[in-house]
């Protein structure tokens, strides 16, 4: 029976190795540059962001980070370890978790049999291993509680939940199995503005529990309360790479869609943010 | 029919909770998480219709008939069922797992065939045939799940394939070998009367029920137990879901969908090894068309055609329907032709019964 080890995963001394790092990554599919010379990490008890507008190479290099795909050139190195993944199977082992943003669960599938699916609880009789439903139930009620939703009927499909309550119970999941990064495809896209709180309020909360936290977004305003890093990717390529207090917000959002570009779309942008102040 | 029957039902638990049960309390959490009530929670059970529907079945032709529900009857028609329950069971899992098996009719044809050849030809004993008719059927299962899951084609096309391939050599051999379309004489193979009282017999005496029937009952158990209470179970539901969703938090895809593949081949088999037994012949054409009535049964039964969703329990419980109608409808004195007009229409009922509760359970935002 799996339970979170938090103890284990809980603020190593800083100044360690990053968790999860990738040093001069790159990824080719045939002649597309997917991604190219990408060097970012993340540590214990941080938020590293990674900003980008759409086809950045923001899912290539989730999938490369979760095991999905393997890296074509530079290094990948969990915990300083130099390491090829060979499965997302593999990555889940080490210790990182994925949420994706569509794939994240089944549907017709139970609330607990969706928060367990791939690490069920079981016990045994003899050779038998059956399921322990009584537990994966109450783990599963108390686990989603924290993060605001009160499952009152565990043989719900998860279809039936909303949006943001299907990450939840995603992030949720990652969270409970120990996971000591969380790597986060755009949690907040598919979200009303008050969701997304809910959701960057758990992120920071992962982030207090000393997980590495990689939350990848298009959108500046969500990364910037949580974030702690930057990383903005731009066609491939790193444009740029920002502790926070080094970057202001119009700074950020300035880098994301493309620096100089930008000076030709300030007047728009100006206007999208007036009419929107948005403020997670 | 099986919808009408359905919508009578669920007044009763709908009254009778709110009758006595108290007011819920004010919800502390998400207002937006109605309540479900116990209909929607009955509906949600994918076997719920097919229950309903075997209890109209049952009591029609039992109007009919009143031998139909006499244990003689009961016998009788027992024994169709579990013939069609037994590959039925797994050919639900398989399609619970998102995939078809249309090779699982013929092969229990092409199980029966090599049996009674490797036990009548090259005088083998009957349970060494056994055993490797059951390796033969598994590599036949291993590789119908391995094309399917190498070449990403779907299972329809690929199983069809060996559908026709098994069907011809089924012909070919068979001729080949014994100048006719049958293989024949097998209970003269030594171990037949052993392994016919273990697969083909009978039991409980005056009424003769089938020894199949406890293997049908013994298999839908196992089935049950395994979707609803194990590890395997829920990485079926999975893989059928949603094979991304299910791969991306590390359920082995493919290593399930194969075994699935493997076990359907298996069973079907070991049915076929049944039948072939209890006549101690088969046919050269055994077993081809009924694939479809082990699908009807799964679908009636409850099992989404996209996967998923469904249930073993429900699979049985298609697979009694239709070997009540096959009886039913020779002990009615009807012309036993009318079985297929039944076969299609509980097939239709089936579906757009299974459409609306997968709509329900999906929810509207899907």
């Amino acid at each position: 029976m799996s339970t979170p080890d938090q103890t284990a995963s809980a603020r190593p001394a800083s100044g360690d190795a990053p968790l999860l790092e990738v040093r001069n990554v790159s990824k080719y599919f045939g002649n597309v540059v997917a991604l190219k010379d990408i060097s970012v990490g993340v540590k214990a008890g941080e938020v590293t962001c990674v900003l980008g507008d759409n086809g950045a190479g923001k899912s290539t290099f989730i999938k490369i980070l979760s095991g999905v795909h393997r890296h074509d050139d530079g290094q990948l190195l969990v915990e300083g370890k130099d390491t090829h993944f060979a499965s997302p199977r593999a990555a889940k082992e080490r210790g990182i978790a994925t949420v994706f943003q569509d794939l994240a669960t089944v549907p017709l599938m139970s609330i607990w049999r969706n928060f367990f699916l791939g690490s069920e609880p079981t016990r045994s009789i003899g050779p038998f291993k059956y399921l322990d439903v009584k537990h994966a139930q109450r783990t599963m009620h108390d686990e989603l509680r924290k993060m605001g939703i009160d499952v009152r009927d565990p043989d719900q499909p998860v279809g039936t939940l909303s949006g943001g309550e299907r990450q939840a119970v995603a992030i949720a999941r990652a969270v409970y199995f120990g996971a000591k990064v969380l790597i986060l495809d755009e949690p907040t896209s598919a979200l009303g503005v008050k969701q997304s709180g809910v959701v960057l309020r758990y992120v920071a909360q992962a982030r207090d529990r000393g997980l590495g936290v990689i939350f990848i977004t298009h959108n500046p305003h969500h990364a910037y309360p949580v974030g702690d890093r930057f990383v903005v990717l731009n066609r491939g390529r790193l444009m740029g790479d920002w502790r926070k207090g080094e970057i202001s917000r119009d700074e950020l959002i300035k880098m994301m869609s493309g620096g100089a570009e930008l000076e030709a779309l300030e007047h728009e942008i100006e206007r999208v943010l007036h009419d929107a102040p948005a403020s997670p | 029919m099986q919808k009408h029957a359905m919508a009578s039902s669920s007044q009763a638990p709908a009254s009778a909770s709110s009758a006595l049960e108290p007011p819920p309390p004010v919800p502390a959490g998400d207002e937006r998480l109605a309540n479900i009530s116990p209909m929607a929670r009955a509906l949600r059970r994918p076997e719920i219709g097919a229950l309903l529907a075997a209890v109209v079945v049952a009591i029609f032709f039992w109007t009919q008939n009143s031998l139909f529900l006499k244990l003689d009857g009961i016998a009788n028609w027992t024994d169709v069922a579990s013939t069609i329950g037994i590959p039925a069971v797994v050919v639900a899992l398989l399609m619970i797992g998102g995939e078809f098996d249309l090779s699982a009719g013929v092969m229990t044809g092409s199980a029966g065939l090599m049996m009674g050849l490797l036990a009548t030809e090259l005088e083998m004993n009957v349970w060494v045939a056994i055993l490797l008719t059951l390796l033969a059927a598994g590599g036949i299962g291993f590789v119908n799940g391995y094309m399917v899951m190498t070449t990403k084609l779907p299972s329809f096309i690929v199983t069809l394939a060996t559908f026709f391939i098994l069907q011809g050599v089924n012909l070919g051999v068979t001729k080949a070998v014994t100048n006719q379309v049958a293989v024949s004489n097998i209970d003269s193979a030594p171990g037949y009367d052993s392994a016919n009282r273990i697969f083909g017999g009978s039991f409980w005496a005056p009424h003769d029920f089938r020894i199949s029937v406890l293997w049908w009952i013994a298999i839908t158990a196992i089935a049950t137990w395994v979707l609803a209470r194990t590890r395997v179970g829920n990485w079926i539901f999975g893989v059928g879901g949603d094979a991304n969703a299910a791969r991306n938090v590390g359920v082995p895809v493919a290593r399930v969908k194969i075994g699935l593949f493997m076990t359907t081949s298996l069973v079907c088999a070991l049915t076929g090894i049944m039948i072939a037994l209890r006549l101690a012949s088969t046919q050269a054409g055994q077993g081809v068309g009924q694939e479809f009535q082990f699908i009807i049964a799964a679908v009636v039964g409850g099992c989404v055609l996209t996967g998923g969703f469904g249930s073993a329990i429900g699979a049985a419980l298609g697979a009694t329907i239709i070997g009540m109608a096959f009886i039913g409808i020779q002990f009615s004195g009807w012309n036993t032709d009318w079985r297929f007009l039944f076969l299609g229409v509980i097939l239709l009922v089936a579906v757009l019964v299974n459409n609306y509760i997968r709509k329900r359970a999906e929810g509207a935002r899907r």
